[in-house]
């Protein structure tokens, strides 16, 4: 499976959880599977959803998803650290692994070659941490939801994408009315 | 007057309960101020645009966030300031050590001290900087301001400011 596919397949899960979606085609792609108030799409920033989430998951007590790639987890990797010294068991950090930086033409990362992000998690600290495949996102992401225990997943897929278009919502907007659902 | 324990003061007094930092030696007294309160929590950033996404973060869910960094960070968080904190409009206090200014004994500081200002004023970011102690009786004003607008705020803060650097 690729990145759209598993996005499509876990959109009735996000849909009740406040979430955190990386720059690009992870954001186009949930845009266009299933826009709705509590997605909060990043327009620029690579590297940044995961500390975004944190800050959201430790401000409020909502479960708030933050799903990220591999190559943008690298971009960033001193979140790690922080995330594990700083235990919101209402935070999940979704890596979706395609060893490969989708967005900018799938070029490979080196997560793709031989560093693994969840032996780098557990390294930081991370206390839960899951690797599963494609197939199985689904049910890992609902049982780390219903776990109450922050958790970082790992998932494995194939690197791929399709054609789709650009956001074009202000970005005044989005975060307005995330804002609002974080509220609500 | 004790300038760590003002500062702190006015960012409860203004509902700022949410600090990330970085550190420095000039702001090492004002981050053990923050570190010990119970009505701030204190998130420690390993690099300044993911304080930065902390605080983004935070704020969203409902949080008044303030960063602690040095000024050299202006170099790092450029991308951030411009793409998240700014594009997205959301308040954020900078306090900024000033490093590279009068009473600098490190060389290598004065090399992005020269471009500070000029780095912030090309952001149009509202910058403020403390000079003398008695500056800091404008971070109230400042604070107020800066979740006014919901932009993010520099306020510099100089090696006089705060005091110099002993016998270093």
């Amino acid at each position: 499976m690729i990145r759209s596919e598993i996005l499509r397949e876990i959109a009735p899960i996000l849909r009740d959880q406040l979430v955190v979606c990386n720059i690009g085609l992870p954001s186009q792609e949930l845009h266009m599977i299933d826009d709705n108030a509590k997605n909060f799409y990043m327009l620029g920033t690579m590297g940044l959803s995961s500390s975004i989430g944190l800050g959201l998951a430790l401000a409020q007590d909502k479960t708030v998803i933050s799903i990220d790639g591999d190559g943008s987890v690298l971009t960033n990797l001193g979140t790690l650290p922080t995330i594990a010294n700083n235990v919101a068991d209402n935070y999940i950090l979704l890596i979706i692994d395609n060893g490969s930086y989708g967005s900018t033409g799938d070029q490979p990362t080196y997560a793709g070659k031989k560093t693994k992000l969840e032996k780098v998690a557990e390294a930081c600290g991370c206390e839960n941490v899951v690797v599963c495949q494609d197939v199985d996102t689904g049910k890992v992401l609902q049982a780390a939801i219903d776990s109450k225990k922050m958790t970082v997943i790992v998932v494995k897929c194939d690197s791929g994408n399709i054609k789709l278009p650009v956001i074009t919502m202000d970005p005044v907007v989005i975060r307005h009315r995330f804002m609002e659902a974080v509220k609500a | 007057m004790n300038i760590d324990k003002k500062i702190a003061d006015d960012l409860v007094a203004n509902d700022v309960s949410f600090v990330t930092t970085v550190p420095c030696k000039q702001l090492a007294g004002v981050i053990e101020e923050i570190e010990n309160r119970d009505d701030m929590f204190h998130i420690p950033a390993n690099k300044e645009d993911e304080g930065m996404g902390l605080c983004a973060g935070a704020f969203m869910g409902g949080k008044r966030p303030a960063i602690i960094m040095q000024n050299t960070a202006i170099g790092v968080t450029i991308n951030t300031l411009a793409t998240l904190t700014q594009y997205y409009r959301m308040p954020l206090p900078m306090i900024i050590s000033f490093r590279g200014e009068l009473r600098e004994p490190v060389a290598c500081q004065v090399e992005m001290a020269v471009h500070t200002k000029a780095l912030l004023a090309q952001l149009n970011i509202p910058t403020y900087h403390f000079h003398w102690q008695k500056d800091v009786e404008e971070f109230d004003n400042i604070l107020k301001y800066t979740f006014m607008c919901n932009k993010p705020v520099a306020i510099l803060t100089d090696a006089n400011f705060w005091g110099g650097y002993g016998d270093q």
